[in-house]
Formats: C-alpha cells, sequence, structure tokens
C-alpha cells in the first residue's frame, strides 16, 4: 500500500508544484504560441520562446534555463551566456545582407546612426527612473532594435534582464510597421513625404564589394574593440557573400546556422523566463522603455531625414532616416509605403535599403560604445 | 545626479563615435569608389561553390 501511494506521489509531483507565477507564465507562453501560429507574428522566434516559456515554468520538469546540468540549462550556458548564440546569429545576417544600396549612394549611411539616437535618451530616462547602470545599458539597446545585439550586451550586463529585454527586442522590430508610420507623419508634411529621389541603383564594383567589409570590420573594431565579436562576425558573413568563392558555406551560414541557433536562443530565452523574475514591475517598465527607445529612434531619423533634404535642397526625403534603425528590412519597407501613400511614383526601397543597412552597422557601433565605457568604468 | 551624468557622457560618446565612426565610412566608401570603378564586363563575373 505505501508503495501505491508513493507512487502516486511522484506521479502528482508535477501538479503539486504548481504555483500561479507558473501558471500565469504558462499562459503568457500559450499567448505568444497563438501570435506565431495564429496570426503569423514573427513565428520563427516567438513559437521556440512561447513554448520555451512553457516547459521552463512546468514544476519538475527540470527544463527551465537555470536548472543547473538540464538540457535547456546546457544550450543557455553554452550558447547564451557565452553570447556564442548572437555572434553566429550575426554571420548569418552578414551572408543575406547585401551592401550594395548603400554602398551605391553612402550618404544615406548617416541615418545609421540617427537611428540609434533612442537608445542614449532612453539610457538617461532609465537611469532617472532608479534602475542601476548596468540594467539601464541593457534597457536601453532594446532601442538598437536588433535581438542580436541586445542579446549581446544584456547577458554582459544584466542577464537577469535577458527574457525581458530579448523579448521586447524581437516583439518591437515585428512591430516596426505599426510603430514607426504615426511618427513618420506626424514629423513631416505631404510635400516632404512626396520628395522624389533618383530611381534606379547605382552600380558598384565586386571590388568595393568584397573590400567593403574587410575595411568595415578592420575600422570600426579598431575604434571600438568591443564590438568586434558582432561586427567582426557581420563582416564575415558578407565577405563570404560578396567573395562569391565559398557559396557552400554562405549557404550553411544563411540557412543551417542561423535557424539552428534561431531554435536554440528562441528555446533557451523562453525557458530562462520564470515567473519570480519576470512577473514583476520592472518588466512592465522595461517594455514600456523598449517601445519608447524605438520610438525616439525614428524621431531622431526623421529629424535628421529632414535637415538632410534642406542640405541637399530638397533631392532626399526625410522619410529615409526613419529606416536608419537596425530593423531589417521591416523600416525600408515602411518608408517606401509611406513614401508611395504621399506620391505613388515615389519609388524609396533602394535608398530605404540602404538607410537600413547603415542601421545595422550603427547600432553594432552604439553598442560597442557602450560596452567599451561600461567595461572600463567596472 | 552622478548617474545621469554618466548617461549624458554616454550619449555624447556613443552618438559622437557612431556618427564619426559612420562619417569615416562613408569617405572610405567613396573613396573605393573612386579608385575601383564599376566596369560593365563585370556582370559577366560567375560565382564557385
Amino acid at each position: 500500500m505505501d508503495f501505491w501511494i508513493s507512487a502516486l506521489k511522484a506521479l502528482g509531483q508535477g501538479f503539486a508544484g504548481l504555483s500561479w507565477q507558473a501558471a500565469v507564465m504558462i499562459a503568457i507562453g500559450s499567448v505568444l504560441l497563438f501570435l506565431a501560429i495564429a496570426k503569423k507574428i514573427e513565428p520563427l522566434l516567438l513559437l521556440p520562446i512561447g513554448f520555451g516559456i512553457i516547459i521552463g515554468n512546468l514544476p519538475e520538469a527540470q527544463l527551465s534555463a537555470h536548472y543547473p546540468g538540464g538540457i535547456i540549462n546546457l544550450l543557455y550556458n553554452g550558447g547564451i551566456l557565452t553570447q556564442l548564440f548572437p555572434c553566429l546569429l550575426f554571420i548569418g545576417l552578414g551572408a543575406m545582407i547585401d551592401f550594395s544600396p548603400m554602398l551605391g549612394n553612402p550618404t544615406v549611411l548617416i541615418f545609421g546612426a540617427a537611428g540609434q539616437f533612442g537608445i542614449f535618451l532612453v539610457l538617461i530616462l532609465a537611469l532617472a527612473i532608479g534602475f542601476p547602470r548596468n540594467e539601464a545599458v541593457s534597457i536601453a539597446v532594446i532601442g538598437a532594435c536588433d535581438g542580436p545585439t541586445a542579446i549581446f550586451v544584456t547577458t554582459k550586463f544584466a542577464p537577469t534582464l535577458l527574457p525581458a529585454v530579448s523579448i521586447a527586442a524581437y516583439s518591437y522590430m515585428s512591430l516596426v510597421p505599426i510603430i514607426q508610420p504615426p511618427i513618420m507623419r506626424l514629423l513631416t508634411t505631404k510635400k516632404e513625404r512626396a520628395t522624389l529621389m533618383s530611381y534606379g541603383e547605382k552600380k558598384v564594383s565586386r571590388s568595393v564589394k568584397i573590400l567593403f567589409p574587410i575595411i568595415t570590420g578592420i575600422v570600426t573594431i579598431l575604434i571600438a574593440p568591443m564590438g568586434a565579436p558582432l561586427m567582426g562576425m557581420l563582416m564575415l558573413g558578407n565577405l563570404m557573400r560578396e567573395s562569391g568563392v565559398i557559396g557552400r558555406l554562405v549557404d550553411v551560414s544563411q540557412n543551417t546556422i542561423t535557424n539552428f541557433v534561431t531554435l536554440f536562443l528562441g528555446l533557451s530565452i523562453g525557458a530562462s523566463m520564470l515567473g519570480g523574475n519576470f512577473l514583476k514591475r520592472e518588466t512592465i517598465l522595461i517594455f514600456i522603455l523598449g517601445a519608447l527607445a524605438i520610438c525616439l529612434d525614428t524621431v531622431a531619423g526623421v529629424l535628421l531625414g529632414k535637415v538632410m533634404r534642406v542640405l541637399s535642397h530638397g533631392k532626399i526625403n526625410p522619410l529615409l532616416g526613419a529606416a536608419g534603425t537596425s530593423a531589417f528590412p521591416m523600416s525600408a519597407r515602411v518608408v517606401q509605403k509611406e513614401g508611395q501613400k504621399a506620391n505613388p511614383r515615389s519609388f524609396l526601397l533602394y535608398h530605404a535599403m540602404g538607410a537600413n543597412t547603415g542601421g545595422q552597422i550603427g547600432s553594432v557601433m552604439a553598442a560597442a560604445v557602450m560596452l567599451a565605457i561600461m567595461t572600463t568604468i567596472k | 545626479m552622478k548617474d545621469i551624468g554618466f548617461g549624458i557622457t554616454m550619449t555624447v560618446m556613443g552618438m559622437g563615435v557612431t556618427f564619426l565612426t559612420l562619417l569615416l565610412l562613408i569617405v572610405i566608401i567613396r573613396l573605393l569608389i573612386k579608385f575601383l570603378p564599376y566596369k560593365k564586363e563585370e556582370e559577366s563575373g560567375k560565382d564557385t561553390k
């Protein structure tokens, strides 16, 4: 009889250990699964994250990212805490990005700088609210609009915030088509939005496309060595793509590595979101500040766009400034759509893609500078 | 206020370095394009696997 009672107790441990926080987190994970599957919002990320949240919060399952020796713990420790996963993702990203639009019109690269302004404004705000420096930096980097960069910085300075920061970063990237247009319309007149830019891509030599990632990698890493893992991997991926001699490695970077890492990164991050850490007032603040950072990125970019329009005597459409974020290629598509709404003859996609790729470089530079200063001060 | 000072320093340094780096890259790209201009013959270039 005792044996039967012990066996029943062992089998019922899961139910006995289920806390209200775990139940809420399971509900949150289910919502993410719904968004991914039914609404098709960022399914590549939200599905593994959502399922990771569910299995990570099931009691006694030993699948939390923080359970020592568990299989997800191995992935979390090996891929997230070592910052390996974000770097591998950047190889794939570099292999997918075509810098030709930016190389054909390098002036748009400057929008990639303005598109990072929100990071620093939110940093000041987070500090003013009372977040310590390491957490404020991790929250502000959501404004980089780049999941791997946000994970890279947050892992280094505030790993406990990693679940909230990564969910915010990836979610807001997919919400860029909703966040940016109202700001773009608010800050520009219809006449400005209707500005026509030269149509047609400007071709760039193969030598320039090959030298660009090499020189950019060297220059940016010399300026901000702390960003070397991200910038180095981004430029490696791009160099492989542009060299044209290692198609197999480009293919595996674009597909196998990126898909492998996306799956296990999402699963690990989801399984690290435990109710006790996530269900706090600070989490809501993180989401609010993250959204604000992206809004301010857009504001700064569009305002710079207006200045550039004046300086170029009406040749540059100020909407391009909104593409200076790292949300590639969503921001570029938003700019194209808003431009065509104002003027059906306007075709801004090519220029916007240039600004968008500039935003990718700008976001890594901004993160590298923050890493460098934080590391020095520590 | 000490932390706000840190934030302002980070903003000035962060935005300054980012802007200057991208300006430098613009100059470098323009020089590359000037000294390595596009030639029509390059359109027949092929990838190898």
